[in-house]
Parts: C-alpha cells; structure tokens; sequence
C-alpha cells in the first residue's frame, strides 16, 4: 500500500542499553498535542509567506503595465485580508480532507461520496439552529451564542459520522472484495442518491432545497487586529468573529485527530489496518471494526466542516458538498494521500491559492480575468506541483508493502 | 542438511496428551480451486506437530484456516473442544491461536518495539507486557539491539525473529509458524529451529510448524503430518517418519 497513514512516526524513545531494565514507551500526552500545533503553525506561517512573496515579486514585475493604480501598494493594503481569508478556507478544506486521507489510508479508496457527508452535517447543524430559533427564539446572550455554536457542529459531526458508517457498511463493505473501479462507481452513486434525498427532503418539508443559516450572536462582528497607516489614512486589518471560530473549532479537531492517531490504542490499530489488514487481523484486530471506525472519525470531522461551511457562507444546500468535497480531495491528494500531516498542508495550501487566486487575477491582468478564475488558476499550480512532485508535498515517495 | 539441537528431543514424549487443536474433515477452496480435501489433524498441549510438505500442498492453506483468514467449506476447526470455523480471526487470536504467518507480515512502518507491541494489541495489563517484551527479548536479544528500527528495514532473518517474537507477545496456547526457515542462510535456519525447540521445552508453547525443510521440521517435533495435494499421506511419531523411506525418497533428498 503507497502511504499508509501517517502522521509523523510516534514519540522517539531514548536508545537504552541493553541491561537497562525494559520501559514500555509511553506516548507523552503533552507532546503529541504539541507537535500538530508546532506542524500547523509551520505551515499556516510558511505557507503564507511564500505566497505573499510570490504575490509581491508578481507586483513589482507588473507594476509597470498599469498606470492608474499602484500596483505594489494595491497588494499590501489586501494582502493580511487575503492571508486572513485563504486561512479560514484552508483550515475548513484541511478538516474535510482528513475524512478523504483516512479512509484512503485504511482502503485505497476515494470515498467521493465523501462530499455529501460533509453536507449533510451542514444541515444537521442548520436544521437544529433553525428548529431552536422556532421554538425559544435565538435572541440569546453572547456566550449562549457561542454554545448553541458548539452544540451545532456536534450535532453535525453526529450526524454525518453516523451517515457515513452506514454508507460504509451497505455502499462499500458488500464491495470490498471486488475490483477498484467498483466501490468507487458505488460511492458516485452513494454522492447522488444523498444530494437528491437531501432535495427531496428540503422540498418536501421546507418548499425550498436550501436553507439559511440563522443569523443569530456577535459572528458577524469584526475584531481588529492591526491598522496599517497609510498616506493619510488607516486601513483596519480584522478577522470577522465567526472567522475566528472556525480556525479555532478546525485547529482542536486537527490536533484532536493527530492525537487520536498517534497516541491511543485505536490510533494504533488504525496505523497497523493501514499497513497491513490481514496481518493486522492476526494481532487480534477487529478490522471491519477499524475501518467502520475511520469512516465515522472521517465523517464527523467532515460534518464538523460542514456546519462551519454554512455557518461562514450562511446557507446550506443540497449541491453544497461537490466542490469543497472536490477541492478538499485535490487538496489530500496535494499533501500525499493517506497522510494527515499531508491532507492539513494540502487544505491550507489550497485555501491561501484559491483566495490570492480571487484577490489577485483581475488587478494582475488588468481585468481581463477576474475572480471567477481563480479555481482555474489554483487548479493549474496543484497540477505544477503534482508534476514535479506527483505523491504530494508530503508523500512518500516509495511505495512500501509488507 | 542436519540440525544440531542444542538441546535432545525425547522422540517419544508427545506432551502431557491432552488434546487442544483439532482440525476435523477440513475443505477450504479459493474460488473453485479445492485446496484442502478433507484434512484432519490434531496438535496436543505440550507438543510440537509439524506439517511436511512440498511447494503449493496446501500447508499455508491449513494455518490459514485454522486463524480464520480463510473459511472451511465444510467441516471443524475446535481448540478446546470449541469449533472455531466460523469465528473472524481477531476473536480466534482472542481464543489462544496466534499465527506467525508466511513471509513473516511485519509492519514495515512501525519500529521493533511496536511490530512487538501490536502482538500484544490484545493485553491491557502494562507490566505484564513488559515481562513478555523481556521474555522475547531474552530469547532473540538481536531485537533489543534493533529495538527503534523500522521493521522494513531488518534483514530477513530479523524479520522472521520479530515475527516469531510478535506471535510469542500474544502468549498463544498454541503458536502456528509457517516456514519459518524460509529463506534463511543455514546458520539463521539453525538458530530459529533451537529457538523453536527452546520455546518447546523451557516455556511449554504448542507449536504447529509447517515447514518445507523436513529434515529440521522432523528433528525438532514430537509428531508429524505429510501433506499431499490437500490431503494428509501420512502421519505419526516424528522420528519415525524421519527413517522412514517413503519421507526420505520425496521430502528428504536422499
Ligand atoms: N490466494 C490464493 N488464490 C488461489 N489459489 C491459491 C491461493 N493461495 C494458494 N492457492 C492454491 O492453493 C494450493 C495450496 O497452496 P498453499 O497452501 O499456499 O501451499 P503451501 O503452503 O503448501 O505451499 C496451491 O495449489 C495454490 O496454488
Ligand atoms: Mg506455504
């Protein structure tokens, strides 16, 4: 199997000498959340930074072919904004692609149903702010607020974890013996049987397929982080509440994850079904059970990115699911499939392109094209970077069997 | 090629003879290929039972059943008197049959210490799991040494000493090793029959050895089976079988 999940190696043990009487190794709690939180950090900073880089080197060469702005000056005045906004994206497309990167982990399969899972749990989470604001109102303090937050993305990561165990046990177990190419045509099936119920669902109880996320809280609110003089005005640099939330939400479920795998017996267990299934029966591993397991973990870390999805676009809808599912896939497949360091680099990267993509393309081409390229553009540099590197940024480049 | 024991094996002992694997009337197939046609074998408490074989016999087949990766078609698999054929493998692990399997399936990502820990998945007792790691580690100390390396990146004859180290870490009641000399240089082959023979006599672990190398398989067991395309030939006392022409012409080269 090329790249059995991993996720860095487990904690390193001293060498001790060979009299020294035996210690188990212990995985130290303290740096197995550590470490994830030093990763993202690494990458939240050194992605933004080459980035920026990149788009300032792009403005210098261009400034010339436009007279009527500054170009340079133009860039910097966005450039926190964009960082800001391609972070909260990454974060949210991170947390979707881990759901991808297990489960090809433990199966070599692309669970593109995947998608809708993630949408379901976004209406999970709609559907019980919405029912809430119809029975007690949603006039609620700020801190109430916070917690009906909460509350609705672990309804959403219930909801969707248990979606998509069931998908696993009656779309994909039946297949597992079969060819590849089968349990993939049973998961585009799977993608369309849930948007249309979804459709059916939202139109039969609501009227409508789609659905508004309530509007409720001080989300909306802007926090400001620094002002930047210039001339003789300030320009305000801010990070919108909700924003805020959803870094901080996607961060926990990241580091959460990297736990989970790397220091608990499960994790363990999902580790060795990812090398070895048949090996890792005859340890006395339960393996449908593990693989039931990684579908749930991957579920519900989709639902959670779900509610956060409709929360910051306030709405939900039953298509929601095709192109974050689909850029969230890109962006494992970026990082290395069945690696989660890789699928939390993939998404970040990913997010940070797509939104320089949408801030920059019509100032750098003079308008010729505007935003509504810029998945074209994001799109073109993945496949640059799969070209020269084509087992993704963090993949390994081997492919290793027992 | 003869082996010397470090120790001598009494031809006669069979163990305290109290029965403890039984395979009875055993078919499995692959598809429609008929690989077992009806095997019944016995292995009991105490004892070293080895299935003889050439390439392609069924011999993997037989383990394979017994731990549950593969299905009999028909007939029963009982430890303690218990049919197992249909039980998943994880639970038969659970039940005391641990199966060090054909090319050794070590994890090539995981480090000594944790291919040895994962043989222990099952145990939630800490210091019990590091009398057994010691245990494992006095009898193949060349771990020790390797403890933090990939197990990818061991040399054949380690790997097999993981293995076979990984099977013990599950204190089977009885431990079925398939080919364990496989591969190995004469030396290596030697060292694994002695530690065979060692778990044996000085820890009392029931072993079902499928081998390829009669002459050793034979020399270290109490009995013996010849397996013939999914059948059983012949059976009896190890040391029999060894003199025996029939075992000699085909299995012995002489
Ligand atoms: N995975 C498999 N699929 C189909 N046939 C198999 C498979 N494994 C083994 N066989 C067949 O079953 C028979 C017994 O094989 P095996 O148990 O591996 O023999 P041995 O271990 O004695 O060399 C052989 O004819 C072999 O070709
Ligand atoms: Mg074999």
């Amino acid at each position: 199997m090329t790249n059995p999940i991993d996720a860095g190696g487990a904690a390193a043990v001293s060498t001790m000498p060979a009299s020294a009487p035996l210690r188990v190794r212990r995985t130290n709690p303290i740096k197995e959340i550590l470490r994830p939180l030093g990763q993202l950090l690494i990458f939240v900073l050194g992605s933004s930074i080459v980035m920026a880089l990149i788009t300032v080197a792009l403005a210098l060469i261009l400034r010339p072919t436009r007279d009527d702005m500054d170009m340079l000056q133009i860039t910097l005045i966005l450039l926190p904004q964009v960082l800001i906004d391609g972070l909260v994206l990454g974060f949210m497309y991170a947390t979707i692609a881990l759901g991808y990167t297990m489960v090809y982990g433990v199966l070599e399969f692309i669970n593109f149903a995947h998608g809708e899972i993630f949408m379901f749990g976004a209406f999970a989470g709609v559907e019980l702010l919405l029912w809430i604001e119809r029975t007690n109102g949603l006039d609620v303090g700020n801190l109430a607020a916070y917690g009906l937050i909460i509350v609705a993305i672990i309804v959403g990561m219930v909801i969707s974890g248990l979606l998509a165990i069931t998908t696993e046990r009656l779309a994909y177990r039946p297949l597992r013996g079969a060819p590849r190419l089968i349990p993939l045509i049973s998961a585009i099936g799977v993608s369309f049987f849930l948007q249309d119920m979804m459709r059916f669902m939202q139109s039969a109880i609501n009227g409508d397929f789609y659905r508004t996320f309530p509007d409720f809280g001080p989300f909306g609110k802007r926090i400001t982080l620094f002002s930047m003089p210039l001339d003789d005005r300030t320009i305000d640099i801010a990070i919108q509440v909700k924003s805020l939330i959803i870094i901080i939400v996607a961060i926990i479920m990241l580091v959460g994850l990297n736990y989970l795998v790397n220091a608990t017996r499960l994790g363990k267990a999902i580790r060795s079904v990812a090398q070895d299934q048949r090996t890792s029966s005859l340890m006395g591993i339960n393996v449908n059970r593990i693989i039931a397991l990684t579908f749930l973990i991957g579920g519900a870390l989709g639902g959670a990115a779900g509610v956060l999805f409709a929360f910051k676009f306030t709405r939900a809808d039953p298509y929601m699911g095709f192109l974050p599912g689909l850029k969230a896939f890109t962006a494992a497949v970026l990082g290395g499939i069945g690696n989660i360091t890789g699928a939390m680099l993939g998404g970040i990267v990913l997010g940070l392109l797509e939104s320089f993509a949408a801030a920059y393309l019509s100032i750098f081409t003079n308008g010729a094209m505007g935003a509504e390229y810029k998945d074209i553009l994001a799109f073109a540099i993945l496949i640059l970077i799969l070209v020269f590197r084509p087992s993704g940024l963090l993949g390994s480049k081997t492919t290793q069997k027992a | 090629m003869g082996i010397t024991l470090q120790t001598t094996r009494k031809v006669d002992a069979q163990g305290d003879g109290q029965l403890l694997l039984e395979l009875d009337n055993i078919h499995t197939y692959y598809g429609k290929i008929h690989a077992l046609k009806g095997i019944s074998l016995k292995v009991n408490k105490g004892e070293i039972v080895t299935l003889i074989g050439s390439n392609g016999a069924g011999k993997s087949t037989t383990l394979r059943t017994i731990s549950g990766l593969l299905r009999p078609r028909e007939g029963e698999v009982r430890l303690d008197g218990k049919n197992m054929a249909n039980v998943p493998p994880h639970s038969i692990v659970e039940a005391g049959i641990g199966h060090v399997p054909e090319g050794r399936g070590v994890f090539p990502g995981l480090t000594v210490l944790e291919n040895l820990e994962m043989g222990a998945y099952l145990l939630r007792n800490h210091s019990e799991l590091e009398r057994r790691l010691e245990n494992v580690f006095s009898l193949f100390p060349r771990l020790l040494e390797r403890m933090q390396q990939k197990g990818g990146t061991l040399s054949g004859g380690e790997q097999q000493m993981l293995a076979i180290g990984r099977g013990l870490m599950q204190q089977p009641s009885v431990l079925l090793l398939d080919e364990p000399s496989m591969g190995l240089a004469p030396l290596l082959v030697e060292e694994i029959f002695n530690i065979i023979d060692r778990l044996n006599k000085e820890q009392g672990t029931t072993i079902l050895l499928v081998e390829q190398n009669a002459q050793a398989a034979l020399q270290v067991a109490h009995r013996a089976y010849v397996l013939e395309v999914g059948q059983i030939s012949m059976s009896g006392l190890a040391a029999d079988l060894l003199h025996d022409p029939r075992v000699s012409e085909a299995y012995l080269g002489l």
